[in-house]
């Protein structure tokens, strides 16, 4: 497909200093720390996720473990999608019962993923409270969801496309905003 | 009025003939062939460019009356029939009440002057009610016009009674047809054992259980100097001892079908019920064996085994199916293009194997011939006419045909039976 | 990704990737089988029908188990419950169900060829749940699941199949799938549950199992169905078990590390000792719970997404 790059809007220093200054908010609001974990949505979140983990135990020298979660099993535009997404391994090792759970995701958009990986939570167990981070909220909500912690507000129209690539599986750090160049 | 056919190309296995020649027709019988014959006072056709050829003659088909008319009648058998090119066809026993009396021999002889599009020759049962037991009164059978005897379908078991219906047939001089299966190795089987049989998971009816039986007919045949027929060879082995018992001059003849010439097993993967029949379509090697023996002149005859069933019957599961396959109006169209068109036999060849030796086979005296005196029984073929075979069109009332949707070249135009112009229907 | 299959009617139109897909999605529901609450709203408001023409608890278990644990709602329906007891043909039971807006049919009936009969007329998705002595494809990929978690790869694994191939639809859904993947496969059992044909399906036949489990990787024993048996294909069950039971005798020639597998109900004492079947090289109760999560992946991948046109 063929996608015309209208902005870049973040750069790895600017997504170093969001998530330093997103890690401080996140010490500040939560007084239990150790009470705290942290489940990334795959892809990405789980890689943002790491980096708060490893921030927070930089700061403060407590180790918060890190949970992967798959929502694929979640999603309510299952019998629209053309073919099956591939299901992926939830990896949560520790129960997530009576803890303070920091959902991370890379871009918050609809809402709905979010609704999805709240439900799947809520069937692994019976989190004491549920927050959110998100790298770039780029609006459009359908769902009333909104994040604890964002590290940008992006304003964007539907046609464009947020992307997030984060060093560990894209090479760089950046955030791009594309559109799909007109049809033909 | 006479009837003058002109300028066809006529073919007659029986003389060797094979020339353009007028043909004049009086009360059902031929009267005259010439090269010209003058067409006034004559009602006449002109068969330039066609092929006139003898009557042809299906010797294996099952009318199903009396007693399943929901898948035949004689009446819709008789159309399907001259439809596709026959003049005659000689019909099995199995129906019910089996033919195994004079009073159903009679019926069907009736019904078939009743409707009068086509001969009608019945065949009786070997045996009082198929069941392999006890001989039909066969001399009678004969008289009430019986042409042959068989329990196709339900096969004589017992080698004994084998024995007795070839000694007891010489007194009437007609043949017995034997539908060659050992049940005991057949049982349940709804396919041909092999490689696919095992690969769908459907049990297999091996080609032995046909070749121990062509085997047992004709060691009883040479043995007893009796005609055996061996209905719709199907299998290498049996074309083997068959070819060995003619070059011994035993007297044996037999039949081949258009399925088995043209469908194999590896087919049956669809799981289509169409294909399901008895004898099974058998393995390539088989098909292959089948046509090199018609090429060797070791088969004498093509047969239908023209088995209407209703949809009903054949939409369910492949072991549940009746065996069946219907043939009269696809048979002709279906050789002349897999076999002529294809150059694997002559068209004399092809005739004589729909007309000539039928005729020969049933003793049908003055059919499968084209000469003054023989009755004016026509089969008037154009070779090159395309035809797209579709069981919609059908006026046989059944379905059952695996053939659906193939385009084929060459096809019957003209049927004429007893003087009369039985086909196109009016 | 791409599953673009319609129906599961056999192993034989899988590709490896397809094969390999399925295993991968299973491997995800195994772990939702262990969690507290079994359950994922995937197939929530989709329709299964188990329809079972023939008795079976365990595969008819496993397959309601998998569609509850997706959510999906699930009834069933057997040849006491049906109207084929009182003549109705297949035709006319699938339609009556079907017109009960059914998304997936799941199917084991007697005749080869069941399943696919039905897929010619029907709508929904026809799960092939073992037809007659054909195939039962979800047995075999739950079965090869098991061996992928035990040997990790089937590039030359020695898989040694006992019993009565000729009727089992199992043994014939392995034999594919197993042979696809690169498994060397070796049948074993009387001749007359052993035509020579089945060479032709890539594997080797041996009579003799003394011979054939040496060396072996898997084990896979098949039931004695002693309820289907012709008269004569072997004299005597006491006979059946000299030669062609697995004891532990038997079972030291194979490799040190060799497994046991079973599609169960055994026969304890006949085809397999008691001894062995409970010992910790015996798969049979991991494949029962593998069954579940193989089940799971083929309902999310059959009905997950729009329907397909693609039909197979």
């Amino acid at each position: 497909m063929n996608e015309k790059i209208k902005a870049r809007v973040m750069d790895s220093r600017k997504i170093k200093r969001v998530l330093d200054r997103i890690t401080t908010e996140i010490i500040e609001r939560n007084r239990d720390l150790k009470n705290l974990v942290i489940i990334g949505i795959r892809t990405r979140g789980i890689y943002i996720g790491k980096r708060i983990s490893k921030l927070i135990k930089n700061a403060e020298n407590i180790d918060i473990p890190v949970g992967v979660l798959d929502i694929t099993l979640y999603r309510d535009d299952f019998s629209e999608l053309e073919a099956q997404h591939m299901v992926k391994k939830t990896e949560i090792d520790f129960s997530v019962t009576d803890k303070d759970v920091l959902l991370v995701d890379d871009v918050l958009f609809t809402g709905r993923t979010i609704r999805a990986a709240m439900d799947s939570l809520i069937d692994l167990g019976r989190p004491k409270t549920i927050q959110l981070l998100v790298l770039i909220d780029r609006g459009h909500r359908e769902l009333p969801i909104r994040a604890d912690y964002v590290g940008k507000h992006l304003p964007t129209s539907r046609r464009e496309i947020v992307h997030v690539k984060l060093k560990e599986i894209d090479d760089k750090d950046e955030v791009l905003i594309t559109e799909p160049s007109s049809l033909k | 009025m006479r009837l003058l056919i002109k300028n066809g190309r006529v073919i007659d296995p029986y003389s060797g003939t094979d020339e353009t020649l007028d043909i004049l027709i009086d009360k059902g019988k031929i009267i005259d062939i010439k090269p010209k014959i003058d067409g006034k006072d004559n009602k006449v056709f002109d068969a330039s460019r066609l092929v006139v050829a003898p009557g042809f003659i299906d010797m294996h088909v099952h009318l199903r009356e009396p007693g399943q008319e929901d898948k035949e009648t004689i009446k819709t058998g008789s159309l399907a029939a001259v439809k596709g090119g026959f003049t005659s066809v000689a019909c099995m026993p199995n129906t019910n009440p089996v033919n195994d009396n004079c009073g159903v021999t009679e019926y069907i002889l009736g019904e078939s002057k009743k409707h009068a599009i086509i001969n009608i020759f019945p065949i009786a049962a070997i045996t009082k009610g198929l069941k392999g037991e006890e001989l039909t009164d066969m001399a009678d059978l004969v008289d009430s016009g019986a042409c042959a005897f068989s329990d196709d379908g339900q096969p004589v078991q017992n080698s004994q009674v084998m024995r007795r219906a070839l000694e007891y047939s010489k007194i009437t001089n007609v043949p017995i047809i034997d539908h060659c299966e050992d049940k005991n190795l057949s049982r349940d089987g709804v396919m041909h054992e092999g490689y696919y049989s095992y690969l769908f998971g459907l049990k297999g009816i091996p080609a032995a259980s046909e070749e121990i039986m062509v085997f047992r007919d004709i060691i009883l045949s040479e043995k007893y100097q009796s005609k055996i027929h061996i209905a719709h060879v199907s299998t290498k082995g049996s074309i083997d001892l068959i070819r060995w018992a003619k070059d011994k001059k035993i007297k044996v003849t037999t039949e081949v079908t258009p399925h088995h010439l043209l469908l194999t097993d590896n087919l049956i993967e669809s799981y289509d019920t169409n294909l399901k029949v008895n004898p099974p379509l058998r393995s390539e090697t088989d098909k292959k064996a089948l046509l090199q023996a018609i090429k060797d002149g070791i088969i004498d005859a093509f047969a239908t085994d023209h088995a209407p069933h209703t949809f009903d019957e054949k939409e369910v599961e492949f072991n549940n199916a009746p065996f069946g396959i219907i043939g009269l109006e696809t048979a002709v169209s279906l050789l002349l293009d897999k076999l002529v068109h294809k150059n694997i036999i002559s068209l004399q060849r092809f005739i004589s194997m729909f007309s000539t030796n039928p005729a020969k086979i049933l003793g049908l005296k003055n059919k499968g011939k084209i000469c003054v005196g023989a009755d004016a029984d026509l089969t008037i073929l154009n070779l090159q006419k395309d035809i797209l075979v579709d069981t919609n069109t059908f006026v046989s009332k059944s379905r059952n045909c695996p053939f659906n949707g193939w385009k084929l070249k060459g096809a019957p135009v003209m049927t004429i039976v007893g003087g009369k112009k039985v086909y196109p229907f009016k | 990704m791409s599953f673009k299959h319609k129906h599961l009617l056999g192993i034989q139109a899988l590709s490896v990737s397809d094969i390999l897909t399925i295993f991968e999605t299973a491997e995800s529901f195994l772990e939702i089988s262990a969690r507290e609450v079994k359950k994922v709203p995937t197939l929530r408001g989709k329709t299964i029908v188990n329809l079972f023409f023939e008795l079976s608890t365990r595969t008819r278990s496993s397959f309601e188990l998998a569609a509850k644990r997706l959510s999906a709602d699930i009834i069933n329906f057997g040849k006491q419950t049906s109207s084929v007891s009182k003549g109705e043909s297949l035709k006319d039971t699938v339609l009556n169900l079907e017109a009960m807006n059914t998304d997936a049919i799941i199917v084991r009936h007697s005749d080869a060829g069941a399943p696919h009969f039905i897929s010619t007329f029907c709508r929904s998705h026809i799960i092939n749940a073992g037809d007659g002595a054909h195939e039962h494809p979800t047995q075999a990929l739950l079965d090869a699941f098991t061996i992928k978690q035990e040997k990790a790869k089937f590039k030359n694994l020695k898989v040694v199949i006992v019993g009565d191939i000729l009727h089992s639809r199992v043994a014939r859904s392995n034999i594919f799938l197993l042979s696809k993947m690169g498994a060397k496969v070796v049948c074993v059992g009387p001749p007359a549950f052993l035509p020579i044909e089945f060479q032709q399906f890539g594997t080797q036949i041996d009579y003799n199992l003394d011979r054939a489990i040496e060396g072996a990787d898997v084990i896979m024993m098949l039931r004695i169905q002693l309820e289907r048996q012709q008269k004569n294909s072997f004299p005597s069950i006491r006979e059946y078990r000299n030669i062609y039971g697995l004891t532990e005798e038997r079972f030291r020639k194979a490799k040190k590390d060799a497994i046991i597998m079973h599609p169960g109900p055994i026969n304890r004492g006949v085809e397999i000792s008691s001894d062995l079947a409970d010992s910790l090289k015996s798969m049979i109760l991991k494949q029962v719970e593998n069954g579940v999560a193989v089940r799971m992946a083929i309902l999310y991948l059959l009905l997950g997404g729009k329907d397909r046109e693609t039909s197979d």
